[in-house]
């Protein structure tokens, strides 16, 4: 019994780790790529191991990504906080302090989740230059308000998971709504927080659409840098793929060093207190 | 310290009404219980008063104050939650210390009430723990701490020890009666369970489907029992009752059930005299059915014959689960009975204590 059960276990990890090298395949070619120098990138050498460790492509990636690099953390920090900010206040109203009306405003808020980047284009450009926000503060705005679905769905959900004695014995204790949601249901937060953070971080730095249509050359975020880096006429690959690991590499170490508390986050609806 | 009233309240969530015309006083210092089944609206009674729920029709005061529209915060109330509703991330000292640091009290002042309450509870070593390092019990005691340290009017328990085990909950029962006596303040008490009402209360409000069935001490509420719903839920085992007629044979007045007819005392029977005729319930409590070979001398004793179902062996007693033609009762019989499954027995009724209701009003005739 015991050894059929771990027969099918191994029938189950074999098509898994099929996969997974599958997936893995571009990420060894960018890697790879990365320390190679010039005259061995090649379309026939490319599935072999660099002469050498080089870091000449990374350190002439890194010149010329810089300024981008930095404005993706400007773009991105404030545009995650600030999205995980409103959509824990969202949550915590659709949850815990019901108005007339709530739970048909909240699909509606769900709804933006669903309206694809593309077709908002056009609008969403004339509407920033009507109202004077262009560049960086335009882009984050953006972000801000696109994540604003996916943040409230989180907290809401999480909020309402909470059990609604928590609220009435701090009302009784003389809280108001404020103070409840500062003293009890933040502090609680940090597990939605971490799943809301990490989301919104990866997104808004993977963004290129948005990026490419709302700033201008200064204020590239690295995915629209990146993109240009290549010339038109010859494409140094291997500077550009130690480009592409330095623009993946911000989002790739929050989720390792947060990742367990992403895991946990997601699953706090079942935390019992 | 307060009384608390209860002015002709109702509550209805949408068509269902919840509380039906609930009419109340409670006196100072008083700890009253409200007892029923659950979904009955003692809960919802209790919420009312607490500010969480608001009240569609009628008054509530506390002490002299109509309190319709204050805020929980502003009732000088503190309530203990059936799921204690600690707050997680705070400490046990801080569990207690957050209302008292809302309203801005002195630290001193906190940390004196605070270690107070601890040692009237006995938790004074954990309270730098967080609540998921306490057991049940020990939380129930944080939950009445921080109601403690409060220093309310009035205190209310929402069912607070239905989710301990039985050993525990006996012990706390005892606890929280010791801490009424020493807190001197009014008690306002929910819950399904019939034995901490009537171990703990002053006073039982015994409701059911939202409305008031009877209001007083445990000891008259199980003596006279107003209505079948109150004679059925007082009491464990629960009262035995049998449909049937009160007629008249000669000079005596005689409850007929069909399987059996017992004759009423005659010092008993005036009362009933005027309903002759009428379709009764007849009501007797497990105690008062003895064994034939053990009845208490000085009884107007009645046989009634019935084959016993089951027995069930308790120690101090027995109860004996008794079948009479269509009806089935329980008898709380003495230790040295002998009664078999199956046997045919003889078993005495106690005509000095039993009950009679209308069948169609199920009130009391008294």
């Amino acid at each position: 019994m015991k050894k059929t059960s771990r027969l099918g276990k191994y029938w189950l990890y074999l098509p898994l780790i099929a996969m997974a090298i599958f997936y893995l395949i571009p990420l060894y070619v960018m890697l790879v790529t990365g320390f190679k120098s010039f005259a061995e990138v090649d379309l026939k050498t490319m599935w072999n191991l660099p002469s050498g460790i080089h870091f000449d492509n990374y350190i002439e990636a890194y010149s010329k990504l810089a300024p981008s690099l930095w404005n993706s953390f400007a773009m991105v920090i404030p545009a995650a906080l600030l999205s995980s900010a409103l959509g824990s206040l969202n949550g915590f109203i659709l949850a815990k302090w019901k108005f007339r009306g709530a739970d048909a405003i909240f699909p509606f808020i769900l709804f933006g989740m669903f309206i694809p980047y593309q077709s908002i284009l056009i609008p969403l450009v004339q509407f920033m230059n009507a109202v004077g926000i262009k560049g960086l503060p335009g882009l984050a705005l953006a972000h801000i308000i696109y994540g604003i679905p996916i943040t409230t769905l989180t907290f809401r959900n999480y909020y309402a998971s909470l059990p609604q004695e928590l609220l009435e014995a701090a009302k009784i204790d003389g809280a108001d709504m404020l103070k409840i949601y500062r003293y009890i249901l933040l502090p609680l937060s940090a597990p939605s927080f971490v799943v809301v953070l990490i989301w919104q971080f990866t997104s808004a730095w993977n963004d290129f659409l948005f990026a490419v249509v709302l700033t201008g050359n200064k204020q590239w975020p690295i995915t629209v840098a990146l993109n240009n880096m290549a010339g038109s006429q010859i494409i140094a690959w291997n500077v550009q793929m130690a480009g592409s690991l330095l623009a993946a590499l911000p989002p790739l170490l929050i989720y390792i060093f947060l990742g367990r508390y992403f895991l946990r986050g997601l699953l706090a609806g079942s935390l019992k207190g | 310290m307060a009384s608390v009233t209860y002015e002709h309240v109702y509550k209805k969530f949408g068509d269902v009404v919840a509380v039906d015309d609930l009419d109340i006083q409670v006196a100072d210092k008083e700890f009253l219980v409200l007892v029923g089944p659950s979904g009955c609206g003692k809960t919802t009674a209790l919420r009312l008063l607490a500010g969480l729920e608001e009240i569609t029709s009628g008054r509530i005061l506390i002490g002299d104050r109509v309190v319709n529209d204050v805020a929980p915060k502003d009732r000088d109330i503190a309530m203990v939650f059936q799921s204690y509703a600690l707050y997680p991330h705070l400490s046990v000292y801080d569990n207690m210390a957050f209302g008292l640091k809302l309203r801005k009290v002195p630290r001193q002042e906190i940390d004196r009430r605070v270690k107070e309450a601890a040692e009237i509870l006995g938790i004074q070593n954990l309270l730098d723990r967080k609540p998921r390092q306490l057991s049940g019990g020990q939380r129930q005691r944080v939950a009445v701490g921080r109601a403690i340290v409060r220093e309310p009017k009035v205190f209310l328990f929402d069912e607070p020890l239905s989710n301990l085990d039985a050993k525990l909950r006996v012990a706390m029962r005892a606890e929280i009666s010791k801490l009424h006596q020493r807190l001197q303040t009014t008690f306002i008490y929910v819950t399904h369970d019939q034995t901490e009402a009537m171990t703990m209360a002053t006073r039982i409000a015994v409701i059911n489907k939202g409305k008031l069935q009877q209001l007083d001490t445990p000891q008259n509420l199980y003596d006279r029992p107003g209505n079948l719903f109150v004679a059925g839920f007082i009491g464990s085992p629960a009262m035995n009752f049998f449909n049937g007629k009160l007629v008249k044979d000669g000079e005596k007045l005689i409850v007929d059930t069909g399987d059996f007819a017992v004759p009423i005392p005659a010092e008993r029977a005036k009362v009933y005299l005027p309903h002759t005729g009428k379709n009764i319930v007849f009501g007797i409590r497990p105690e008062n059915i003895h064994d034939p070979d053990f009845i208490p001398p000085g009884i107007h004793a009645e046989k009634v014959a019935a084959r016993v179902d089951v027995t069930e062996l308790m120690g101090n007693e027995i109860f004996v689960y008794l079948v009479s033609g269509q009806n089935t009762f329980i008898a709380r019989v003495d230790p040295r009975s002998r009664f078999r499954i199956g046997d045919q027995v003889q078993i005495a009724l106690n005509m000095d204590n039993f009950h009679i209701f209308d069948a169609e009003t199920e009130q009391a005739i008294r």
